[in-house]
């Protein structure tokens, strides 16, 4: 018998509530930080930092290339500006934006996107960002992050704070999962192994990491190995935990609520290509725009669930060469 | 740097800026002529008599921000900051010459003193409403201007920064439209006229002021009613040359982003002489 540590996912809070959460105490702590919203504070949760610190807060109206610009003032006048909105609207709207004023000259600007991926559900493929992480790793000096659940986000946005540069931070509309325990230590740029194993290694980002997680635990029920890193970081990407992982296990399957196309898992190929060339497998978005439903629905429909992570799994176990 | 208050000073230093302008743009074969000698005085009389700012303490934290949101205008502003002691005089003829810190439009990597990378038209001014917000938030005396072109307010952004600025009371942001009413395909008025033009910004809630952008009394007066006007920010409609100051240059659309030729640049420094 293994003494894998079981894990039981119980449901914490959404990435994006951790998120105001988090801003409250980072303001609290840090006078400097002021965030931006653009009329959409009480589903990104900014509200809450609003409220604690309305001289802090600066409502923006809908009008978010403004308001990554104003941000990006802000922050290279010495303050930590953080400027919130949908994940799709911040990255494609203030997308010129973000990269005239924070990327180019290297200022001090936190983006965070929320009702990342398809799992906002009824609103429609309008509304799901599923090029964000594309577009903000292909930023140069940008850090992008994407946290699992609430312990990663709340840890997360504090490493966000207390790095100097531009960081994308990515989050999610619906309650996740909670993985890690109370305490965990986060490192911008540091892989988390959450499973240990040695056959395949399962790869993720975000709500992907729970469903990873369930594939992991089948798999050891079937007499596999199962290896699950958190990929938080996806930007710059921990080459030395996916260089072991392809050496160690030489079958990776990545997994992002993302495009497949530019998204994480083409990121990882690359680092696996450069060290240690194994099979990969790639569970994501595939070259579509959604549709609504319910996020419990779309995620099945669109191929995001355990199931397609243990798939995957099969098919790369199938290609694996010996070692 | 000596600062002024005198006209005739502040013309004089003008005129030398124009020539550096010419001198340097000839240098590098290729550039902006016409939307930089259109604000030589509005530079010039910010950089030498109004600011607040120490070139020998460039982040001052209580400095007065410039931002050139129309970045291709950019060899003014160099050649401003290198006379008020920024950046080195001597090397203004390496503009755009690989390994210059004077780029093709400003760059803070090579410039740190700047306060913006500009260039990508429409961005200047939300940059401006960031910086007056903190200087707002630090009880700062620091006023941020921002030099917009015309044609560069054809951009929806600057348009959701003047619906911001006054709703905010951002009486320490000045913006001020170099309306030298050329762009780069023509004539404003025949591409995009923005008229009628100190309507909309007065109608946004901006303290507006239409001025004769050349003369250095009226952009002095300008400033120091901007600074006295509490409660709204100031809009300064600069009525402007493109080209001013070389006759062959003046109002031609040509001079927008092409540089003179070694024959063109002799008579223009002649005119400036």
């Amino acid at each position: 018998m293994t003494a894998k540590p079981k894990f039981e996912l119980k449901l914490g809070l959404a990435t994006r509530e951790a998120f105001g959460k988090a801003l409250v105490e980072l303001g609290r702590e840090n006078k400097d930080v002021v965030v931006c919203d653009a009329d959409l504070s009480k589903s990104t949760y900014t509200s809450l930092f609003a409220k604690e610190f309305p001289d802090r807060f600066f409502e923006c109206g809908i009008a978010e290339a403004n308001m990554t610009a104003i941000g990006a003032g802000l922050s290279a006048s010495g303050k930590i500006a953080f400027v919130s909105s949908f994940s799709v609207f911040s990255m494609n709207k203030g997308f010129e934006q973000l990269r005239v004023t924070a990327a180019f000259p290297n200022v001090n600007l936190k983006v965070v996107g929320t009702h990342s991926g398809i799992s906002i559900g009824e609103d429609g493929p309008s509304q799901m960002s599923i090029e964000d992480l594309s577009l903000a790793c292909s930023l140069p000096g940008f850090t992008v992050l994407s946290p699992a659940d609430e312990v990663a986000m709340m840890a997360l946005v504090w490493a966000a704070a207390e790095h100097f540069g531009p960081v994308f931070i990515r989050a999610g509309r619906l309650k996740a999962p909670i993985v890690y325990q109370p305490g965990q230590r986060f490192e911008i740029g540091k892989a988390i192994q959450v499973v240990e194993g040695s056959d395949v290694t399962l790869m993720a980002t975000g709500l992907m990491l729970a469903e990873s997680i369930r594939a992991a635990e089948t798999l050891e029920g079937e007499g596999i190995s199962a290896r699950v890193i958190d990929l938080h970081t996806v930007k710059p990407l921990d080459r030395d935990a996916i260089a072991k992982a392809a050496s160690e296990t030489r079958a990776i399957v990545v997994s992002e609520e993302h495009l497949v196309d530019g998204g994480l898992g083409v990121r990882v190929a690359q680092v696996v290509a450069e060290t240690s060339p194994c099979a990969m497998e790639f569970v994501g978005i595939e070259n579509t725009y959604a549709e609504s439903g319910t996020p419990e629905q779309l995620l099945e429909k669109y191929g995001l669930v355990a199931s397609n992570v243990l798939e995957a799994a099969r098919r790369v176990l199938k290609r694996k060469k010996p070692g | 740097m000596q600062k002024t208050s005198d006209p005739a000073e502040l013309q004089a230093i003008a005129k030398q800026t124009r020539r550096y302008i010419i001198e340097m743009i000839t240098a590098a074969k290729s550039g902006h002529p016409g939307g930089s000698l259109s604000a030589v005085e509005i530079l010039v009389t910010l950089f030498f008599d109004v600011m607040r700012h120490d070139p020998a303490n460039p982040k001052w934290p209580d400095r007065d921000r410039f931002i050139l949101s129309k970045g291709h205008a950019c060899p003014v502003l160099y050649a401003v900051m290198a006379e008020c002691g920024y950046t080195p005089v001597d090397q203004l003829n390496t503009l755009r010459k690989l390994g210059s810190i004077y780029q093709g439009h400003p760059d803070v990597r090579f410039i740190p003193a700047l306060e913006a990378s500009t260039g990508s038209l429409g961005e200047g001014l939300s940059l401006g409403i960031g910086m007056a917000l903190a200087a707002r938030l630090n009880q700062s005396p620091s006023r941020t201007y921002v030099v917009l072109g015309d044609g560069e307010i054809q951009e929806g952004q600057v348009w959701e920064a003047a619906m911001f600025a006054p709703y905010h009371h951002l009486d320490n942001l000045v913006a001020i439209v170099d309306y030298n009413k050329i762009q780069l395909d023509g004539f404003v008025r025949d591409i995009l006229d923005l008229e009628p033009l100190t309507d909309k910004w007065r109608s946004f809630g901006w303290n507006v002021l239409e001025i004769d952008g050349h003369s250095i009394p009226a952009l002095q007066q300008a400033f120091a009613t901007a600074s006295s006007v509490k409660g709204k920010p100031t809009a300064i409609i600069a009525q402007t040359i493109k080209g001013k100051g070389v006759s062959f240059m003046e109002n031609n659309p040509k001079f927008h982003g092409t540089a003179p030729t070694d024959d063109e640049a002799k008579r223009a420094l002649q005119e400036l002489a």
